[in-house]
C-alpha cells in the first residue's frame, strides 16, 4: 500500500505540472492586455503600468512563468482588487464552507443512488427499475441552478420548511468556534446543539440540490455494474454454494459493483465542483464559488485564477484519493503498483 | 444506397420500438423551428418593457407571465431559443472540429501527435469542466463568442479520444493498406480513407454533447458571463428571475428554466436514439 | 443396480423466455446416480448440460423456467422445496464446479476467506476456527504451502490451482453429490488428469456420487461408470460406461463413438456428426430432435417420443435403435 501511494503520488505530478501552466497561460498569453486584466476595469494607465511592474509583466514569459511558480510556492496567489486581500487568504477562509456543502451534497446522492442503483439490478423490470430508469435520465437534464430555485420556492416559499437561501447561518446565529470550518462538525465539537440545527436547516436544500445533481451518474453506474456483477461467475459459484443471499448480495456482488462506481466519482467531482459554483449562488453561500463569481463581475481576475487553481488542485487530490480507495478495495489494483 | 435505405428502415424501427426517441425527434424539431421562427411568430415584443404590467402571472394574455419590467415571458422564452440552441451548436461543431481532427491525427500517425494530443486532453481533464470554462471566458473576454469556444474547449478531450481510438484500429485496416499499396499518401488516405469513417461516430458524439454544450453555456450565463441583459436567454432569464423566487413569483424563472430542461432532455434523449441507429452492434 | 441413488431427475423441462422466442432448451431429461458413483453427462455444445446442472441446483439465468420434472435430493423434491430450504442443502449436500475456475472465484476476496465463508454456511465451523480450517482444506487439494496460499487472491494464482480452490470450496461441507461442468476445460493436459484424479479421489473418501459433465466421450468413458447422452435438450442414450461402448444403440450414440477413434477424442470429433443442433426456438421442432439428422429415421419419428422405463438400465429414446 504504501508503494501504491507513492506511485499514485507521482504520477500527479504531470497534471499539477499541467494545471499550474494552464493556469498561468490563462492571463498571460491571450489576446489582450494581462497587466489591464489584473488593474481592473476603471484603472488609469498610470496604474496598468505599475500594476505591469508590480507583476513583473514586462518580462520575458519565461521568466514570468518563473515568478508565478516561485509565488505559488510561497503560497502566493495574489491581491483581490475588490477586497484589497490577498487571494489565498480569502480561499482558505471560504474553502470549508464550499466544501462542506459539495462533500454533504456527495454523500446525500450515494445515500440515495447506490441502494436505488441495487435494488434496481435486482429487482429487473419492477417498479423501483422504472424509477431508477427515470431518475437517471431525468436527472441528467436538470439544470442544477434550476433544481435549485424550484427547492427554494417550495421548501421556503410554499411550504416554509427551510430558511431564507442566504448563507450558512441565519442571521441570529452565530458560527460556532472554527476548528475543522465545517459548521455541522464544530457545532457538535462545541456541544452547541441549536447552531448544528442552525446550519443543517441551512445546508439542507443547497446539499439536496447538489445531490440530485449528482444522482443520476451513480445510480445508472450502480444499477448497470451490479447487473454485471450478479450475472458473473463468481456470484454463480457464491449462489452454488448455498451462501445466504444477504452475502452473496453484499460480500460478493456489492464490493465488486462498487469498484466501477468509485471510478465514476471522478467525473462526479467534476460536475459536482462546477455545480457547486451554481448552487452557491442559488443559495447565497459564502464559499469559494460564489467568492470567484463576485469577482468574475468586478472583472477582478486575480481572484479568479486564484479558484482555478484550488479547484483543480482539489480535484486532482480527490481522484488521488478515489485511487487510493480502489487499491484499497481492489487487490489487483494494489499489485499493478 | 441500399445503406441508406437499410438505416432509414432500421431508425423507423428504433423509433417504433421506442417512442420516447420519436418523442425527441418531434421536440427537436419543435426547438429548431422555434430557432429558426421564433422571432416572427411571438406574440409580443420580448425587449419592450412595459411597468404597469410588471411581474403579472400567467394569463391568457401573458401565457408565462410578466417580468419586473414587464416584458412577456413566453416570447422571451421563444426568442431565447436561437441564442442557446446557437452557441450549443457552435461550440459542438467547433469541437467537432479541433476534437475530430486533433484525435484523427493522433490515432494514424501515433508518436509525438499522440503524445501531445493525449497530454493536452489529460490537462483539460485535470480541471473541473465548469470550472475551466469559467476561467476560460474570464481570460478570454466576456462574450458570448467566448462561451463558445470555452464550451468547446471542455468537450475538446471527449472528441479527440473518440476519434483517436477509431482512427487507430483503421490505421491498418484492410482497406487503409490497399490505399497505401496504390501510392496514395499518407494524408490523402487520412482525407479520404480515415476521416469518412471517423465522421459518423463524432456525429453520436455530438448529439450526445449537445445536452451538456446547452447546460454548460447556460450555467455560465446565469452566473453572469457572456450573455448581457436585455438579451433574452435562458440562463440569464432564471438568473433574474432567481430574486423573485422567494417572493413568490415563480414564473420568471420557472419557464425559461422549464425550457432549457426540456432541451437538454431532448438532446439527450435524441443523443441515445442516434447512437443506436448509427451503431450496429446495438442492432436487434 | 440396486445402489442406493443419491440424486434421481425425473422429467426435467426448461425454457428460456428470449426476446426472439422461447428456447426449449430441456425436455424430459432423466437420469439418476447412485451414492459413490460416476455419472458422465455427455453431448456436444449447446446439448443442455448446463442448463441441466443449473436447473437442479436452482441457479438459473431469471430468464429460464423449469416446466416439469423432479430432482430428488434424499427425500426433498429440489425444483418443489423453497428457495430457502434449497439454499440450505446447496454447498452443503449438493455441490457443484464449474469450468473456467479463474472468473469462478471472487476476484477481490483471498482464496482462504471464500472457503471460509463456506465453512460458517455449512460445516457449523465458527467463525474463528474457518479461517485454519480453511488451510487444512487447502493442504488436502494438494495445495503446498496452504497457510500462506490462503492469504492469495486468485489472480495470483495458475487456473489449475484455482481449480483446486474451487474443489475446496465445492467439498468443504462433504455434499452427497457433486456436479462437475467440464472442470477441466481450459487447463492444460498433465493438470487436467491431475485435477480429475484428485476429485476422484475425494469422491471415493466421502462416499459422494458424482455427476461429471463434459464433452469428451473419451475422457467419460476413463471416469464414469454410467453415461448420459444428451442431444439437443433431450437424453438419448443412459447406460453403464461398458454396455454404451459395448452395444451402443441410439444412431446419435454410435456415431459419436465411431467418430471417437481412441482417447484422444475431442470437440472436433463431436463436430465431424453431419448435421447440427436445431435451433431450439423453432415452434416445429420434431418430437425427436435428432430426427432430421437420423439416417435411421422412420415414419413413427415424427409422431412422439417413445417412453422411457421406470427404472432404467439402458434407456435409448429411439424408436429405430441398432441392436
Ligand atoms: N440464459 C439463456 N437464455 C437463453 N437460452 C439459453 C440460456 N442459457 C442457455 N440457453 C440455451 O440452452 C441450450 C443449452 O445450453 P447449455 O449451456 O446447457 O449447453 P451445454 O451443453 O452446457 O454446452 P457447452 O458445452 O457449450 O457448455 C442452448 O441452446 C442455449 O442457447
Ligand atoms: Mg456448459
Amino acid at each position: 500500500m504504501p508503494t501504491l501511494i507513492l506511485k499514485r503520488l507521482v504520477m500527479t505530478i504531470p497534471s499539477l505540472i499541467g494545471v499550474v501552466i494552464v493556469t498561468f497561460l490563462l492571463t498571460r498569453a491571450l489576446p489582450g492586455d494581462p497587466a489591464a486584466y489584473f488593474a481592473g476595469p476603471a484603472a488609469s494607465t498610470e496604474a496598468i503600468e505599475q500594476i505591469r511592474k508590480s507583476l513583473g509583466l514586462d518580462q520575458p514569459l519565461p521568466v514570468q512563468f518563473v515568478d508565478y511558480v516561485q509565488a505559488l510556492v510561497r503560497g502566493d496567489l495574489g491581491t483581490s482588487l475588490t477586497t484589497g486581500q490577498p487571494v489565498a487568504a480569502e480561499i482558505a477562509a471560504r474553502l470549508p464552507a464550499s466544501a462542506e456543502l459539495t462533500l454533504l451534497g456527495l454523500l446525500v446522492s450515494m445515500a440515495i443512488a447506490v441502494p436505488l442503483g441495487i435494488l434496481a439490478a435486482t429487482r429487473p423490470g419492477s417498479m423501483i427499475d422504472h424509477a431508477c430508469r427515470i431518475v437517471t435520465t431525468a436527472g441528467v437534464s436538470l439544470p442544477v441552478f434550476f433544481t435549485g430555485l424550484i427547492l427554494v420556492y417550495v421548501f421556503y416559499y410554499l411550504l416554509g420548511w427551510a430558511p431564507a437561501p442566504l448563507g450558512r447561518l441565519g442571521i441570529f446565529d452565530s458560527p460556532p468556534p472554527t476548528i475543522t470550518g465545517f459548521y455541522l462538525i464544530d457545532s457538535l465539537l462545541a456541544g452547541d446543539g441549536t447552531t448544528f440545527m442552525a446550519s443543517l436547516k441551512q445546508l439542507a436544500l443547497p446539499a439536496l440540490t447538489l445531490g440530485i445533481f449528482a444522482l443520476a451518474p451513480i445510480a445508472r453506474m450502480t444499477r448497470a455494474s451490479m447487473l454485471a456483477v450478479l450475472s458473473s461467475d463468481f456470484v454463480r459459484t457464491a449462489r452454488a454454494c448455498g451462501l445466504a443471499s444477504y452475502t452473496v448480495v453484499v460480500t460478493y456482488a456489492f464490493r465488486n459493483a462498487m469498484l466501477p462506481v468509485i471510478t465514476t466519482l471522478g467525473m462526479v467531482f467534476s460536475f459536482l465542483l462546477g455545480a457547486n459554483v451554481l448552487v452557491e449562488k442559488v443559495f447565497a453561500w459564502p464559499g469559494i464559488g460564489s467568492f470567484a463569481v463576485e469577482a468574475l463581475i468586478a472583472s477582478d481576475f486575480a481572484p479568479v485564477q486564484g479558484f482555478v487553481l484550488t479547484m483543480a488542485v482539489l480535484y486532482v487530490a480527490l481522484n488521488l484519493a478515489i485511487d487510493l480507495l480502489y487499491g484499497l478495495i481492489d487487490p489487483r489494483a494494489r499489485m499493478d503498483a | 444506397m441500399t445503406a441508406l435505405v437499410a438505416t432509414m428502415r432500421h431508425a423507423r424501427y428504433v423509433v417504433s420500438e421506442n417512442p420516447v426517441t420519436g418523442l425527441s425527434f418531434g421536440l427537436f424539431l419543435l426547438i429548431v423551428l422555434a430557432a429558426l421562427f421564433g422571432p416572427f411568430l411571438v406574440p409580443h415584443d420580448p425587449l419592450a418593457s412595459n411597468t404597469t404590467m410588471a411581474l403579472q402571472p400567467p394569463s391568457a394574455q401573458f401565457w408565462f407571465g410578466t417580468d419586473q419590467l414587464g416584458r412577456d415571458i413566453f416570447s422571451r422564452v421563444v426568442v431565447a431559443t436561437r441564442l442557446d440552441f446557437g452557441i450549443a451548436v457552435a461550440s459542438v461543431v467547433l469541437v467537432f472540429c479541433m476534437g475530430g481532427l486533433a484525435g484523427v491525427a493522433a490515432g494514424f500517425f501515433g508518436g509525438w501527435t499522440d503524445r501531445i494530443v493525449g497530454r493536452i486532453a489529460d490537462t483539460i481533464m485535470a480541471f473541473p469542466l465548469f470550472v475551466l470554462a469559467m476561467g476560460i471566458v474570464a481570460a478570454l473576454g466576456n462574450t458570448v463568442q467566448n462561451i463558445v469556444i470555452a464550451t468547446a474547449i471542455v468537450n475538446f478531450p471527449l472528441y479527440a479520444r473518440v476519434a483517436r481510438a477509431e482512427a487507430n484500429v483503421r490505421r491498418e485496416a484492410g482497406f487503409v493498406e490497399a490505399a497505401r499499396l496504390s501510392g496514395n499518401g499518407e494524408w490523402r488516405i487520412l482525407v479520404f480513407q480515415i476521416l469518412p469513417n471517423v465522421i459518423p461516430i463524432l456525429v453520436v458524439q455530438m448529439s450526445l454533447t449537445m445536452g451538456y454544450a446547452i447546460l454548460n453555456a447556460a450555467g455560465l450565463s446565469f452566473i453572469g458571463l457572456g450573455v448581457r441583459p436585455p438579451t433574452p436567454e435562458w440562463g440569464i432569464m432564471v438568473a433574474e428571475g432567481a430574486a423573485f423566487i422567494v417572493s413568490g413569483e415563480w414564473w420568471i424563472a420557472f419557464f425559461p428554466g422549464l425550457a432549457l430542461m426540456i432541451a437538454v432532455f431532448c438532446f439527450n434523449l435524441l443523443g441515445d436514439g442516434l447512437r443506436d441507429i448509427v451503431d450496429p452492434r446495438r442492432r436487434t | 443396480m440396486t445402489a442406493v441413488p443419491a440424486l434421481v431427475v425425473e422429467d426435467l423441462a426448461v425454457e428460456f423466455r428470449t426476446r426472439s422466442g422461447t428456447v426449449r432448451a430441456l425436455e424430459r431429461v432423466s437420469f439418476a446416480v447412485p451414492k459413490g458413483e460416476t455419472l458422465a453427462i455427455v453431448g456436444e455444445s449447446g446439448s443442455g448440460k448446463s442448463v441441466t446442472a443449473y436447473a437442479v441446483m436452482g441457479i438459473l439465468d431469471p430468464a429460464g423456467r423449469i416446466t416439469s420434472g423432479r430432482a430428488m435430493l434424499g427425500g426433498l423434491d429440489l425444483l418443489a422445496a423453497s428457495a430457502d430450504q434449497v439454499a440450505a442443502v446447496r454447498g452443503r449436500e449438493i455441490a457443484m464446479i464449474f469450468q473456467n475456475p479463474r472468473t469462478a472465484l471472487n476476484p477481490i476476496r483471498t482464496v482462504g476467506q471464500q472457503i471460509a465463508d463456506v465453512l460458517i454456511r455449512h460445516a457449523n465451523v465458527p467463525r474463528r476456527e474457518a479461517p485454519g480450517r480453511a488451510v487444512e482444506l487447502l493442504r488436502d487439494v494438494g495445495i503446498t504451502d496452504p497457510a500462506r496460499r490462503a492469504k492469495a487472491y486468485p489472480f495470483e494464482m495458475s487456473g489449475g490451482m484455482c481449480q483446486r480452490v474451487m474443489i475446496a470450496i465445492a467439498l468443504a461441507a462433504k455434499p452427497s453429490v457433486l456436479i462437475a461442468d467440464e472442470p477441466t476445460t481450459g487447463l492444460d493436459v498433465t493438470t487436467q488428469a491431475v485435477i480429475m484424479d484428485l476429485i476422484g479421489d475425494l469422491a471415493r473418501d466421502i462416499g459422494m456420487a458424482t455427476i461429471f459433465i463434459t464433452h469428451d466421450l473419451a475422457l467419460a468413458a476413463q471416469r464414469a461408470d454410467r453415461i448420459v447422452v444428451m442431444h439437443a435438450g433431450h437424453v438419448v442414450e443412459n447406460a453403464t460406461t461398458a454396455e454404451l461402448f459395448a452395444r451402443p444403440r441410439h444412431p446419435y450414440t454410435a456415431e459419436l463413438i465411431a467418430a471417437t477413434p481412441d482417447a484422444a477424442a475431442s470437440l472436433a470429433a463431436l463436430a465431424s456428426i453431419p448435421g447440427s443442433l436445431p435451433d431450439l426456438r423453432r415452434l416445429d421442432l420434431p418430437p425427436c430432435r435428432y430426427a432430421e439428422r437420423c439416417p435411421r429415421r422412420l415414419g413413427d419419428c415424427d409422431a412422439a417420443l417413445p417412453a422411457a422405463p421406470a427404472i432404467p438400465e439402458h434407456v435409448v429414446a429411439c424408436w429405430n435403435p441398432l441392436s
